[in-house]
């Protein structure tokens, strides 16, 4: 089996006594886009720079298939690297700017101005080629830090927090625009971001960080759906947790004991043993209210209404104590309920994610 | 109304930086511009003579009606000093004037009746003399000007050089700008890395560095090219450093020299070329470097293809503030140079105040002046290009 593009093994990274990166282990396959998400300060940026080469490993070995390189300067790394605020080159024109990497690498004048009309045309701005950076708007000046990023064709582009610095709809935008340069491509990206729904837009895999080490890495819906952990479930979109300890275990189903002895049944699952204590999470928008009479198949906690707030295209209902303050998100074709209001809250087993506490 | 109101509360605010401006720069940079052009001693203290050869012509014979009012004005200026003043601007135009006119002044006082000059000397017949007067009549002169970079009139009134040996204000000139050039270069050499090192550490390093530069500033010019004084000399600091460390035989010649008025001018105005150097370098992005190095850019290609040209203005206006101080520099070379090394600054002060020579020091002064502005308006020129869209 031929070697990942890039292979982190066993990375270890101390600043001081401050140790960032943990004993942290990672395969990044050709083509695929890899998202580090994480909380600041969680090791995710300190990784891509240890790539790009402007940190290096305190322990641990960096590969690029499978040749070493945690000890190459990073001009010798072949990384095209897009920045949080661009750091386009002020005194240069766009052309220039996009033609630097090709520069550097002593290529002919005419395959220069041929490569950097190829990029300027990918990115959309072959109008702009003699403006200088500071005459673009931000989402301009993103595309030519990305066509200079990849006019030279590197092994793998990095990219940290690109988009942080544009509005809502221009970074959306951007989100689908990268993404489908990736596919078009066939571009191996590890893209560093904060912000979890452009995660799960963009990325084959998501790696969530905590505290310097990975916590989870899968596919959007593995991580969404499946979360390995409580700070996985917490992090990646708005969930509801109840504690609780198994009590009966079985092929169909297992059922939890939560505070005052009330019951919520979840999916079977086999690894769970009785008297294990565990998390349960429901994501709001699993949860559905009624004003009573819920078949005994389903979990229903009663509950009163503590407030409602409407979001566009959903309410978001916040329950009382009764239902742990469960967050609900109803549809808006379901019944508005007035603040006060006595519901049920009902959700079926198969709605419920059990996490090992 | 209230747009003149505006008008006029603005025109307040900046009106004592005028006054102070036009009452302690302009003006008296106005009187010795003035100086330098004005030769008032012989339309002065001639006022008859001024006004008869007037009308000469230069070349004929001189007039009797000149020499009448020559004779007249000699009677009548009974003012020794006034009339050492006249016998010296005359003799310096025109040699000879002096034993010419000690002879018909005391001629003219003796006598009662009418006076014939070319009785009393028969030099009076010769037309030099009566055009040194008549030159001398004009109350401007471009004389000073000429003179300050070594030019002359001849008897026939071209501007030609003056005869070598006689003066050397071009080379002090062209000294004066080969040691700034040299002390802008040497300062650029060691406040570009100085500044980048600033600027690139931060906490107390930077403020340490910064300090550094800046401790000197709030030093006395005249303890710091003391200290120079002290550490230079055959036994001071570094020679005896250099010999005991077995480096040298005989001590290095540092003081009295070139080489020690470019090593103490270039401490002095280190801090002129730091820090206009340092506060472009801050502002730029951190991460430009880091991008050229991503890019494929080796470290020496990313100074000479994003720092250098980004820090240009720095180190222009840095260069520009060294070369135009360094230009005026006296004290410095006075103490540390030798006779060779003196600057323009100190021709200017020995006319000033060792000659009594307003004149003279006033059109070196503007010579300066002139250069310096020169130097500006290309500085000016260059720094619209280089940030110009």
């Amino acid at each position: 089996m031929a070697a990942p593009r890039i292979r982190f093994e066993r990375i270890s990274k101390s600043f001081g006594v401050h140790q960032v990166v943990k004993d942290l282990t990672l395969d990044i396959e050709r083509g695929e886009f890899v998202s580090l998400l994480g909380p600041s300060g969680s090791g995710k940026t300190t990784l891509l720079m240890m790539l790009a080469g402007f940190e290096n490993p305190t322990v641990g070995g960096i590969f690029l298939d499978g040749r070493r390189i945690d000890h190459l300067p990073p001009h010798r790394r072949e990384m095209g690297v897009v920045f949080q605020n661009y750091a386009l080159f002020p005194h240069m024109s766009i052309a220039d700017n996009i033609a630097f990497p090709l520069r550097m690498r002593g290529v002919g004048r005419s395959e220069i101005d041929e490569r950097v009309k190829r990029a300027l045309d990918m990115v959309q701005l072959s109008a702009m080629s003699s403006r200088r950076p500071a005459q673009l708007s931000g989402g301009q000046q993103q595309r030519v830090a990305l066509a200079r990023s990849l006019v030279f064709e590197p092994a793998v582009v990095l990219m940290d927090e690109p988009l942080g610095a544009l509005d809502k709809q221009l970074r959306e935008q951007m989100q689908l625009d990268i993404r489908a340069l990736h596919k078009r491509l066939e571009l191996t990206v590890v893209f560093v971001t904060h912000d979890q729904s452009e995660a799960l837009t963009m990325s084959d895999r998501i790696a969530i960080f905590n505290h310097g080490n990975i916590e989870q890495i899968g596919s959007p819906r593995d991580i969404y759906d499946r979360p390995q952990t409580r700070v996985v479930a917490e992090f990646i979109g708005e969930t509801n947790l109840i504690e609780g300890t198994v009590k009966v275990t079985g092929t169909a189903g297992t059922s939890v004991e939560i505070a005052d002895g009330r019951h919520v049944m979840v999916p079977g699952n086999s690894s769970l043993s009785v008297g294990s204590r565990v998390h349960i999470s429901v994501r709001p928008e699993r949860i559905s209210l009624a004003a009573g009479g819920i078949g005994a198949a389903a979990n229903a906690l009663p509950a009163k209404i503590l407030d409602s707030v409407y979001q566009g295209d959903h309410l978001r209902v916040q329950l009382d104590e009764d239902a742990f303050r469960f967050v609900v998100r109803t549809d808006m074709r379901s019944a508005e309920w007035p603040i006060g209001a006595e519901v049920v809250a009902h959700f079926t087993p198969d709605d419920c994610w059990v996490i090992a506490a | 109304m209230s747009a003149f109101r505006r008008r006029t509360g603005t025109f307040a605010l900046i009106l004592p930086l005028t006054l102070f401006l036009g009452v302690f720069f302009i003006w008296p940079l106005l009187t010795v511009l003035e100086q330098a052009v004005s030769d008032p001693v012989v339309s002065k203290n001639l006022p008859r003579t001024t006004a008869a050869i007037s009308a000469w012509n230069l070349n004929s014979e001189p007039t009797d009606e000149m020499r009448r009012a020559l004779v007249d004005d000699l009677k009548s200026l009974d003012d020794d000093q006034k009339l050492g003043e006249v016998v010296r601007r005359l003799n310096s135009a025109q040699p000879g004037f002096r034993t010419l006119m000690r002879k018909t002044v005391a001629a003219v006082r003796d006598s009662t009746g009418p006076v014939s000059l070319a009785e009393i000397d028969a030099r009076w017949n010769d037309v030099a003399f009566w055009r040194a007067i008549a030159e001398a009549t004009y109350p401007y002169t471009d004389r000073n000007l000429l003179a300050a970079v070594d030019l002359q009139h001849d008897a026939s009134g071209a501007i030609v050089a003056m005869p070598a040996g006689e003066s050397a204000n071009q080379a002090i000139l062209l000294r004066t700008f080969a040691v700034a050039a040299v002390v802008t270069l040497a300062t650029c050499l060691i406040g570009l890395p100085y500044a980048m090192l600033a600027a690139a550490s931060s906490g107390w390093r930077r403020q340490l560095l910064l300090a550094a530069v800046l401790l000197p500033l709030w030093t006395s010019l005249l303890v710091r090219t003391a200290a120079w004084y002290v550490l230079l000399q055959d036994k001071g600091l570094i020679n005896s450093l250099l010999v005991s460390l077995g480096l040298l035989n005989t001590p290095l010649p540092l003081l009295f020299n070139r080489t020690g008025v470019v090593i103490a001018m270039t401490h002095v105005l280190l801090p002129f070329m730091v820090l206009p150097i340092y506060s472009v370098l801050i502002a730029i992005p951190r991460n430009l470097m880091p991008a050229a190095a991503s890019l494929g850019a080796r470290p020496i290609r990313g100074f000479l293809h994003i720092l250098l040209p980004l820090a240009l203005r720095g180190i222009a206006s840095g260069g520009l503030l060294v070369f135009m101080a360094a230009l005026g520099y006296y004290i410095t070379p006075a103490l540390i140079g030798g006779p060779k090394d003196q600057m323009i600054s100190s021709v200017i002060a020995f006319y000033a105040t060792g000659s009594a020579n307003w004149g003279m020091a006033g059109a070196l002064g503007m010579v300066l002046l002139a250069v310096t502005i020169v130097l500006y308006g290309v500085y000016g020129r260059l720094s619209m290009k280089t940030t110009g869209a």
